[in-house]
């Protein structure tokens, strides 16, 4: 009994110890709407997030301040896929990608496709 | 017992009402992109268990190539060129006072499209397609239409009713090579046989912002006066404009445009005028030809697979609720009396 517990502790503190694993969050798109309009995630940690665009047109996953969303909304570029926070998620198709919020900050995520974020495809991350 | 055998009985309609068989339907696709498309004007004749749609695009200036879809109620048998002035003639019948020159005009879900049918009219290539909205959505985007935001609910909203669009792409270049104007419009004249006639009115929306106007006229030919849903209130953006019989003059004049001999000798004509809003036109025109009863799922106003009340299921509920009265009424007078 005395080994099992110690077992148990040698476990536990092993687990406190490791570097924290990244966290999943899935997104759903349909019908040109995120499934979920609120996120909270932890900060300091990778998160990975994987959005699943559901619709058959295409779809973008941008995150960040108001800043950045309103370069976006002038903006030209038909595709994102250098930068982990501008994803484009083509019709009926998965795109995956892993962000870390080092600090607790409060951000927007929208797609900037034309008429999208008129149409609801805004959402708001906070990470705690 | 009698408590017992009223439930089952309430429960059995209910049951059977529910069952009514879901009517498959489709509609028409607004357009989008560069090249605007003026006020829709849209001729449904309704004969011999045939349904003749007539509609033509107004070609408003711009280049480039855009497209429409148009969902339909069933498979055509073909799609042509209309008559050259059969929506001119049904203009100026229903507005004589002005006495102008003619006016210029304006369920099933599928992973694969399949092409039923390929043509070309004037400057529209034309394709009619039988799949679900995904899929429909999906083949859109490969042949270049930019489908907006609105256009997967859309596009599934008519596949639940009918799996058959028919997408019309317009080549604005050629048209201009081919000596269009501003203004003039391209008939177009497909023939779906189906059991009634319909009209889709919501894809007249799609990606309009809610406060967007959409204005549209519908003229239906009907061998007698149809029943319509949703109702012609004005409130809901849906006015009856014209309702009578259909003149002789008129009937003969139409009989005589291309494509038209099967205009009968006599019929009833109706216009219904769209002048709303995007959010608010959610419906679409569903048609009793025989003036009975229209399906609220053609119309929109209910689900394919809810209850869709034929008039044969009405009437039992009612029999069944008429029943459920006199019981109650009869109980109650029974217990009133003294043993």
């Amino acid at each position: 009994m005395k080994r099992l517990c110690l077992l148990l502790f040698l476990v536990v503190v092993a687990g406190a110890c490791a570097p924290a694993a990244p966290r999943a969050v899935t997104i759903e798109i349909h019908y040109s709407h995120y499934s979920m309009s609120q996120l909270d995630v932890p900060a300091g940690i990778p998160i990975t997030f994987m959005i699943r665009n559901d619709d058959p047109i295409d779809h973008e996953w941008m995150i960040g301040d108001m800043a950045m969303h309103e370069r976006h909304r002038l903006g030209t570029e038909a595709v994102h896929a250098s930068r982990p926070d501008e994803v484009t998620i083509p019709a009926l198709s998965t795109r995956t990608t892993t962000l870390t919020f080092a600090t607790p900050m409060t951000l927007i995520y929208m797609c900037h496709l034309p008429g999208h974020e008129a149409y609801g495809m805004v959402g708001t991350l906070v990470a705690r | 017992m009698r408590r017992q055998f009223v439930f089952a009985l309430a429960l059995m309609l209910a049951m059977l009402a529910s069952a009514a068989p879901a009517f498959a339907c489709g509609g028409l696709i607004g357009p989008n992109g560069a090249v605007n498309l003026l006020r829709t004007t849209t001729f449904v004749g309704y004969h011999d268990g045939v349904e003749h749609y007539v509609t033509a695009f107004q070609f408003a200036g711009g280049g480039g190539k855009f497209g429409s879809l148009t969902p339909l109620p069933g498979v055509p048998s073909s799609v042509e060129k209309g008559g050259s002035w059969t929506l001119q003639r049904l203009i100026r019948e229903t507005q004589p006072i002005k006495g102008v020159s003619p006016l210029a005009l304006g369920a099933a879900r599928s992973t694969d499209v399949e092409v039923l049918l390929t043509t070309k009219i004037d400057a529209l290539d034309i394709t009619v397609l039988k799949g679900g909205g995904a899929a429909v959505g999906e083949w859109a985007t490969a042949h270049g239409f930019r489908l907006p935001a609105d256009a997967p609910e859309v596009l599934d909203f008519y596949a639940d009713r009918s799996p058959i669009f028919l997408a019309a792409a317009f080549d604005a270049d050629a048209a201009a090579a081919r000596g269009q104007r501003v203004g003039d419009g391209t008939p177009v004249h497909i023939t779906i046989p189906t059991a009634n006639p319909w009209v889709p009115l919501r894809i007249l929306a799609l990606g309009k912002q809610g406060n967007d106007p959409v204005q549209a006229d519908v003229y239906l030919l009907t061998d007698r006066k149809p029943a319509l849903l949703p109702l012609a209130r004005g409130d809901n953006g849906l006015t009856l404009a014209y309702d009578r019989t259909a003149s002789a003059s008129l009937l003969n004049d139409l009989r005589s445009d291309a494509g038209m001999s099967w205009v009968p000798a006599s019929g009833w004509l109706s216009q219904l005028r769209i002048d709303t809003t995007a959010a608010t036109l959610s419906y679409d025109l569903a048609v009793d030809a025989q003036g009975h009863s229209p399906s609220r799922v053609a119309a929109g106003l209910e689900t394919p697979g809810a209850a869709d009340p034929t008039p044969f299921a009405l009437t039992m509920l009612a029999a069944a609720m008429a029943a459920l009265i006199l019981i109650a009424i009869r109980e109650q007078k029974r217990i009133a009396v003294p043993a």
